[in-house]
């Protein structure tokens, strides 16, 4: 982008001064690595208790729990009228139902209460959120739109926390009329640089499926991921959208565009059948996970297309791109080297007056 | 918080929130009274159909529809977003067109009503142990008028395995109102339904062509707010082909499943005869359409507008099913 399409893009917006959590995340790097290319974000602070994951030019990375008294002060003291919340996890096989509780629950409900705490600048809030929320069962419409329930109570942890904070945010709102609070759930996500349990199902050289079940599945492209995120920071749209790549295809058409042939998982006691690859550190296939292998899940995305966001990849694209993207790296090995955060490093780049900040575009 | 009478000062910014909340309570508990109505409501404003974060009363937004992208290099498949296959659709009529030709020898009576291009949901009996109509009826639109039908069914198809899949590739799709209301207003559809369910297939040899509860008359709201034509279908045959002499309930209580019977089929072939079709011809006869004045889109419908027409359309079936009957010489030829 050029600074001519950012003036256009800005529309007289004033300077914006963004907060994002779960800096540590995938996510969070990504999303702060692409505010850093807004001239009008004046500021970007990050928080984890995790160092961040890419390397990022400006952002002001803070260590920090998601202790309320820290984060209220963070709010007060940095000003921020934006705050992104990233830091929602889902992927149940990285981490403890406690810790699942603990951030997504705990984190969220302090985040908020500092957010909404009396003098607090924050004008808009934005939540990356799951579709794992929908949960995934016989009784469910073929389409989840935002306003549906959930036909099945939720069996896991990582559902419970997600509706429990889905809870808090819907507070938040009510409670904060001159707050814009838009929450995003997301499908499924794959792409080159993520770690999921589709994407850790996938790459293996045969892929589990459950006998007798070809459920129609969505997913959504990390690039669409940052992208509706920072389109949702950069315009006021209040409300829950779904994002998710348009189409669907069935598990074994994905598996067919990947090139992987399918290991059958009986129909039935599939969670023990499934104990056995967990066991053996083969893929770690979690109850939720197992429910969408079976029953499927598909949102409507109309809303947030509706919105104004433009989608750079479909359902079937977001597959084909990941399938490129493991034939690379099963000639090549792992293409993306891990960044290592070096504080000393990190900081003599962003505050030295030795480093030319010229030409960084 | 407030008083009723008492707007209260609404000064400072703090409180101007409040009063921003209230009113949206205010119109929420207003909105709740609206609903108490029996009345018809007059259409609603249009509103995205992103869910609010502020409780409100859920309205359905009118949509446009949501084609599949074509993505035809990547596709391998054609699978379409209801999980039928054409390709699988195919294969199935040419092993069904047999039984369909030589063996039901399935005889139309009045397809031109149903249309060739827009929505319509096709409302017919339902009958035989193994419910030989809905194959019937879905094989013969499609060849004749070239078009899929979406089959409704109950949820306990899509929890079987292999069967469940096979069901959703041949046009099955569970009967939850979203999906027969998206079929039918945005895809421009043909949609079957069975409003006896179960309660059709299920019923014994001697209650044949005595039409069960046709629900709650769902299906008639659904039409309504899709704005599409409900099409009454009779079909006679299909209760001999697989005729019940007697259920046990003990059985299906401990297979979990809606019932369990004993068919003739069964007496005379065996167990495995079960699932063999007796052949009995099929005649079905689609009635006029039935077009409802009913606004499309609405929220809801009033209860006694939706059961008279329910009770009217399964009056128009009964009546055609005994006509039929009157003129039948056989039930074989």
């Amino acid at each position: 982008m050029t600074c001519c399409e950012h003036d256009a893009a800005l529309g007289g917006r004033s300077i914006m001064r963004v907060l994002v959590t779960g800096l540590g995340t995938f996510w969070g790097s990504r999303l702060a690595q692409a505010l850093e290319q807004f001239d009008d974000v004046e500021v970007i602070v990050g928080l984890d208790t995790n160092e961040p994951r890419l390397p990022l030019e400006r952002t002001e990375f803070v260590r920090a729990d998601s202790d309320y008294s820290i984060l209220q002060r963070i709010v007060k003291a940095t000003k921020v009228d934006t705050i992104l919340h990233t830091h929602l996890l889902v992927d149940s096989t990285e981490h403890s139902n406690r810790r699942m509780h603990e951030v997504n629950v705990i984190g969220t409900m302090n985040l908020l209460a500092a957010a909404g705490a009396a003098g607090s600048t924050v004008r808009k809030l934005i939540v990356k959120s799951s579709t794992l929320v929908y949960g995934a069962g016989k009784r469910d419409p073929y389409f989840f739109r935002e306003d549906m329930e959930r036909t099945t109570p939720p069996h896991t942890e990582v559902e419970r926390s997600l509706l429990e904070t889905s809870a808090f945010v819907r507070d938040f709102a009510v409670d904060n009329p001159h707050v814009v609070v838009t929450k995003l759930r997301f499908s499924n996500a794959l792409g080159d640089d993520i770690t999921s349990p589709f994407a850790r199902s996938l790459s293996l050289p045969i892929v589990p499926e459950i006998l007798g079940f070809d459920p129609r599945l969505q997913f959504v492209h990390e690039d669409d991921i940052t992208g509706a995120l920072i389109f949702a920071t950069r315009n006021d749209i209040p409300g829950v959208y779904n994002v998710a790549g348009r189409g669907t295809m069935p598990w074994s058409e994905i598996c067919q565009v990947i090139g992987k042939r399918r290991l059958p998982l009986p129909p039935f006691f599939t969670n023990w059948a499934a104990e056995p690859l967990r066991m053996t550190r083969v893929v770690d296939l979690p109850p939720e996970v197992l429910d969408l292998l079976r029953y499927g899940r598909v949102v409507d995305t109309r809303a947030y297309r509706r919105a104004g966001f433009e989608y750079k990849y479909t359902t079937a694209a977001t597959v084909n791109a990941f399938a490129r993207s493991l034939r690379l790296e099963s000639v090549v090995g792992d293409s993306n080297p891990s960044y290592r955060y070096e504080r000393d490093v990190e900081t003599f780049f962003r505050h030295s007056p030795a480093i030319s900040r010229e030409g960084n575009e | 918080m407030f008083p009723s009478g008492m707007p209260g000062h609404f000064d400072d910014p703090k409180s101007s929130n409040e009063r921003a909340s209230y009113e949206r309570s205010q119109r929420v508990v207003e909105a709740i009274a609206d609903e108490s109505n029996v009345i018809d409501l007059g259409p609603r404003a249009e509103q995205s159909s992103a869910q609010s974060l502020v409780p409100m009363p859920p309205r359905r937004a009118r949509e446009l529809p949501d084609p599949e992208p074509p993505d035809r290099e990547i596709r391998t498949g054609d699978v379409d977003p209801w999980g039928r296959s054409e390709r699988v659709r195919s294969i199935a009529r040419r092993m069904y067109d047999p039984l369909y030709r030589y063996w039901f020898r399935v005889q139309w009576e009045g397809i031109e009503h149903i249309p060739t291009e827009s929505g319509a949901l096709l409302v017919s009996n339902h009958a035989g142990a193994i419910p030989s109509d809905a194959p019937a009826i879905m094989h013969g639109i499609e060849t004749q008028l070239g078009r899929p039908v979406y089959g409704l069914a109950e949820y306990l198809f899509r929890e079987l395995p292999g069967l469940g899949t096979l069901w959703s590739r041949a046009g099955g799709v569970t009967a939850h109102p979203d999906n027969a209301y998206r079929l039918l207003k945005e895809d421009q559809q043909l949609v079957l339904v069975f409003p006896e369910g179960a309660k059709g297939t299920g019923k014994l040899y001697k209650d044949r062509y005595r039409l069960a509860r046709f629900g709650r008359g769902g299906f008639v709201e659904i039409a309504m707010r899709a704005g599409v034509p409900i099409i009454p279908i009779a079909v006679v045959g299909a209760e001999e082909s697989m005729p019940i002499l007697f259920k046990s309930r003990r059985l299906a209580n401990l297979l979990g499943i809606p019932y369990a019977p004993i068919t003739a089929n069964m007496l005379m072939f065996g167990p495995l005869g079960g699932l063999a079709y007796l052949p009995a011809k099929f005649r079905i006869r689609v009635l006029e359409p039935i077009h409802f004045t009913a606004e499309p889109d609405q929220e809801r419908y009033s209860r006694a507008r939706v059961m008279d027409a329910s009770e009217m359309i399964r009056g128009r079936i009964q009546e055609a099913l005994y006509d039929m009957l009157r003129t039948r010489r056989s039930t074989w030829w």
